[in-house]
């Protein structure tokens, strides 16, 4: 029935292998960074790591990551083989090729301009062109995506979409629309500089673009963990998902509210209107809807496993919930994290507040934890839970799968919550070395040792993660049962017609866009004076 | 399911989330848009006022030119690669250049303490020349100098001056590891950014000259006067910035160091 497994192990290896390499860069500029090591007599070699750090665990990892698991969906949910099997290798290809372009100036040193550009910054020009084709290669996925719910439904009339492709599918419009806004910047702001034909840039128009992209890919990468939520986890600890309806819901949401918000990254940038970074903040406030409807769906979901297993009380039923399936303490994990990641961003999305925490090193350990721990700890899951079913072969190692879980979830605490704590003592971000010897930051110094050893337990995990999968490929070979999604406690007959399709949350989604970004960027467009000459980035001389 | 139409005002989910969010839209415009610049006692107008000021858009009464009193300390707007450097221009530059023989020496090289201009950064030596002509750097030789030269005679001067060959050769990685830390590192505490991220070393900046081989009572006439204030030709007060947070030992170390190179 697996048509595509060898498509979908591609995207998953190459995605792992990214990541591996962009985590070991991590830890290397946490160590660089700490009262440890003496200082980098070079600031760039730090810029040059974070650059491909970043752009690696952006770009590359989470996008190969929602790809495969992506077109995995297609086939085990709607229950026939992939459309288009040609053009999905197509845009691997070209994400493959993308990632190479872009990484050698960056591995040179010719474009250390992190992966979020930062214009006027410029650095080479091949840095962009790669990202571009990364990101041209996943919107060939987001037509596939598109093609196939398509012909599904027009051979399935009046049959409701199967919950993992609705999800799947909205995932990959978020996807499309949102990175309309980096691609912007790019094709039209930063390449004509970067290729000579301009030689000045609005940076603030940059910046505004920038964050149409910047928040919600975020939710791109939490979609294939928020399927997992949904269509895995119930099955995987032998419960029932709650309601498929509240799924649904929670998705079309996060396609409506994720766009229009991204200006609370831009907070403190003069550029954007007050009135606009109100209206802005109130919409990241809406976010929180679908994320607690999704908390309050799930827990309900593993409720009704642990009753199954005989769980009783009105809490005494956690007792009886299976923690030694990986799923289960991946769950766990994920759902702790997202709390303390999310209440941190609440305090992100508050104008006043965000004045005491901006661009401080808070702000990485935010992002950490909501996509490093609640995302990623997630992507492990899933890889577990397809591995049988790409490899044929037998994943067993669920001892190591738990040692691993465990040491993801307490490396990234004991990374992230030492940063929290030393933003809140306004050590900056983005900053290649600190003098930790000025009286000013000598308090800090431990708890940034703290988090150099919480990397250390991240890169034993993360190598333990590639040990398991590789051994899964020289198990002995099994016969599966079919792969099954969890099932609702209510079978799905009929959903209404705004919930089996995506025209309504697709147009409040761009309508909102254009309410909230519209007249920023015209403004900006429109005001003489604002571009600034570039400055290129690179070793000369 | 088919039947059922979407976008109709039958359907109650197509109403509930129009209206939804339609109506948490027009709640944050009104907070952001009017109740807050009147609570914030921004507006100070009419309504439309307060609605500008929170669009972003400056305009109505609340209007103030902020540019009005503002201290230009350089009107020079440098790009890389601005300084044509073909023969014409080195030629044309090398013959205007006879004026600057005297303080300068022969070939941009001389042992009487001026600033050496053999191979310096084309854009920084318009740059300056462009300053001392409008005044903005300040020198009883240097302001009559450059008093008479059309744009393209600066354009030209740069130009020669960059062709000619360099005292010493660009610094590899090695002898950086050499630099004193005020040049490789700077102090991050001390918003002191390393010399060798602007003058070379790790990276250059458009504008920023390359101090190596200068003479060292230049180099550090220089940071004191940016210390002190006399010069204030730098672009956003970069330099100033950086100098009135040295110590005396680190001006000393840091001219020591390039006059050296």
């Amino acid at each position: 029935m697996f048509h595509s497994r060898r498509l979908v192990l591609a995207h998953f290896w190459v995605a792992f292998a990214a990541f591996l390499l962009a985590l070991m860069l991590g830890e290397w500029q946490m160590y660089v960074r700490s009262p440890l090591f003496s200082g980098l007599s070079n600031p760039e070699l730090y810029y040059r790591s974070v650059t491909a750090h970043g752009s690696a665990m952006a770009y590359v990892f989470p996008t190969l990551v929602a790809m495969g698991f992506g077109y995995a969906i297609v086939e085990l949910s709607l229950k026939r083989p992939l459309v288009g099997l040609r053009w999905a290798w197509a845009g691997f290809g070209l994400l493959v090729a993308g990632t190479v372009i872009a990484m050698i100036p960056v591995s040179m040193g010719l474009a250390s301009v992190l992966y979020t550009f930062y214009p006027p910054m410029i650095g080479n020009a091949f840095y962009y062109i790669g990202v571009v084709l990364v990101v041209v290669g996943s919107w060939i996925w987001v037509a596939l995506m598109s093609v196939n719910l398509r012909l599904w439904k027009r051979d399935n009339p009046g049959v409701p979409v199967p919950l993992p492709m609705f999800a799947n599918v909205a995932g990959a419009y978020l996807w499309a629309w949102t990175s309309v806004g980096a691609a912007l910047e790019i094709l039209l702001q930063i390449l004509p500089v970067a290729l000579g034909f301009r030689s000045t840039i609005d940076a603030g128009l940059a910046r505004v673009l920038f964050s149409w992209t910047l928040h919600a890919i975020v939710y791109f990468w939490l979609f294939p963990s928020y399927i997992a939520f949904y269509t895995l986890v119930p099955r995987a600890i032998g419960g029932r998902l709650y309601s498929d309806l509240m799924g649904r819901v929670g998705f079309a949401l996060f396609l409506v509210f994720s766009m229009p918000i991204g200006i609370h990254h831009i907070f403190q940038d003069p550029e954007v209107g007050e009135g606009f970074k109100f209206l802005h903040a109130i919409f990241t406030a809406m976010v929180s809807v679908p994320t607690l409807l999704t908390v309050f769906t799930i827990t309900a979901s593993v409720e009704i496993a642990a009753r199954l297993r005989g769980g009783t009380g009105v809490v005494g039923w956690v007792r009886a919930l299976p923690w030694g399936n990986p799923m289960m303490l991946a769950v766990a994990f994920s759902f702790i994290m997202l709390g303390f990641g999310g209440a941190g961003g609440i305090i992100n999305m508050s104008y006043h507040l965000d004045f005491a925490i901006h661009n401080t090193q808070w702000i990485t350990g935010h992002f950490h934890l909501i996509y490093g721990g609640a995302i990623v700890i997630m992507y492990f899951a899933i890889a577990y839970d397809l591995w049988p079913h790409l490899t044929g072969k037998a994943l067993a190692q669920i001892v190591l799968m738990r040692v691993q879980l465990w040491l993801w979830f307490v490396g990234m605490i004991v990374v992230t919550f030492p940063w929290h704590y030393v933003g809140i003592l306004a050590i900056p971000r983005r900053m290649a070395y600190f003098d930790y010897s000025d009286p000013a930051i000598a308090p800090q110094a431990l708890s940034v040792i703290i988090t150099f050893f919480g990397g250390l337990l991240l890169l034993a995990s993360a190598l333990l993660f590639i040990f398991i999968l590789l051994r899964g490929h020289h198990a002995p070979r099994i016969t599966l049962p079919e792969f099954r999604f969890s099932a609702p406690v209510h079978a799905v007959h009929h959903v209404p017609a705004a919930l089996n399709g995506f025209a309504l949350w697709l147009a409040l989604m761009i309508g909102l866009t254009v309410v909230n970004y519209g007249y920023p960027i015209v403004k900006l467009l429109g005001t003489p004076g604002t571009a600034v000459p570039a400055i290129p980035v690179g070793v000369k001389r | 399911m088919k039947d059922e139409a979407l976008f109709s005002r039958s359907n109650r989910w197509f109403v509930w989330s129009v209206a939804g969010v339609l109506a948490l839209l027009l709640f944050g415009l009104a907070i952001g848009f009017v109740w807050m610049p009147y609570h914030n006692g921004e507006a100070g107008g009419s309504l439309w006022d307060a609605i500008c000021r929170a669009a972003g858009a400056p305009g109505g009464n609340s209007y103030r030119d902020v540019n009005a009193t503002k201290v230009i300390s350089s009107d020079v707007i440098v790009i890389p690669d601005m300084i044509a450097a073909d023969k014409e221009a080195i030629g044309r530059g090398a013959t205007l250049s006879l004026r600057c023989t005297m303080c300068h020496g022969a070939r941009g090289m001389s042992e009487a303490g001026t600033p050496n201009l053999a191979g310096q950064d084309a854009v920084a030596i318009y740059k300056q020349l462009r300053d001392f002509q409008s005044g903005q750097r300040k020198s009883a030789i240097m302001e009559p100098q450059a008093h008479g030269l059309s744009d393209q005679d600066m354009r030209d001067l740069a130009a020669y001056f960059a062709y000619l060959p360099r005292t010493s050769p660009p610094p590899v990685l090695v002898e950086q590891l050499k630099a004193p830390l005020v040049a490789q590192i700077g102090a991050p505490m001390r918003n002191i950014a390393p010399c060798i991220s602007c003058h070379g070393g790790s990276d250059r900046k458009t504008g920023a000259p390359t101090l190596d081989g200068e003479p060292e009572s230049y180099i550090l006439t220089q940071l004191q006067a940016f210390a002190d204030g006399h010069r204030r030709n730098d672009i956003n007060g970069q330099m100033r910035n950086i100098a009135r947070q040295m110590t005396k030992e680190e001006i000393t170390t840091a001219a020591h160091y390039y006059a050296g190179r």
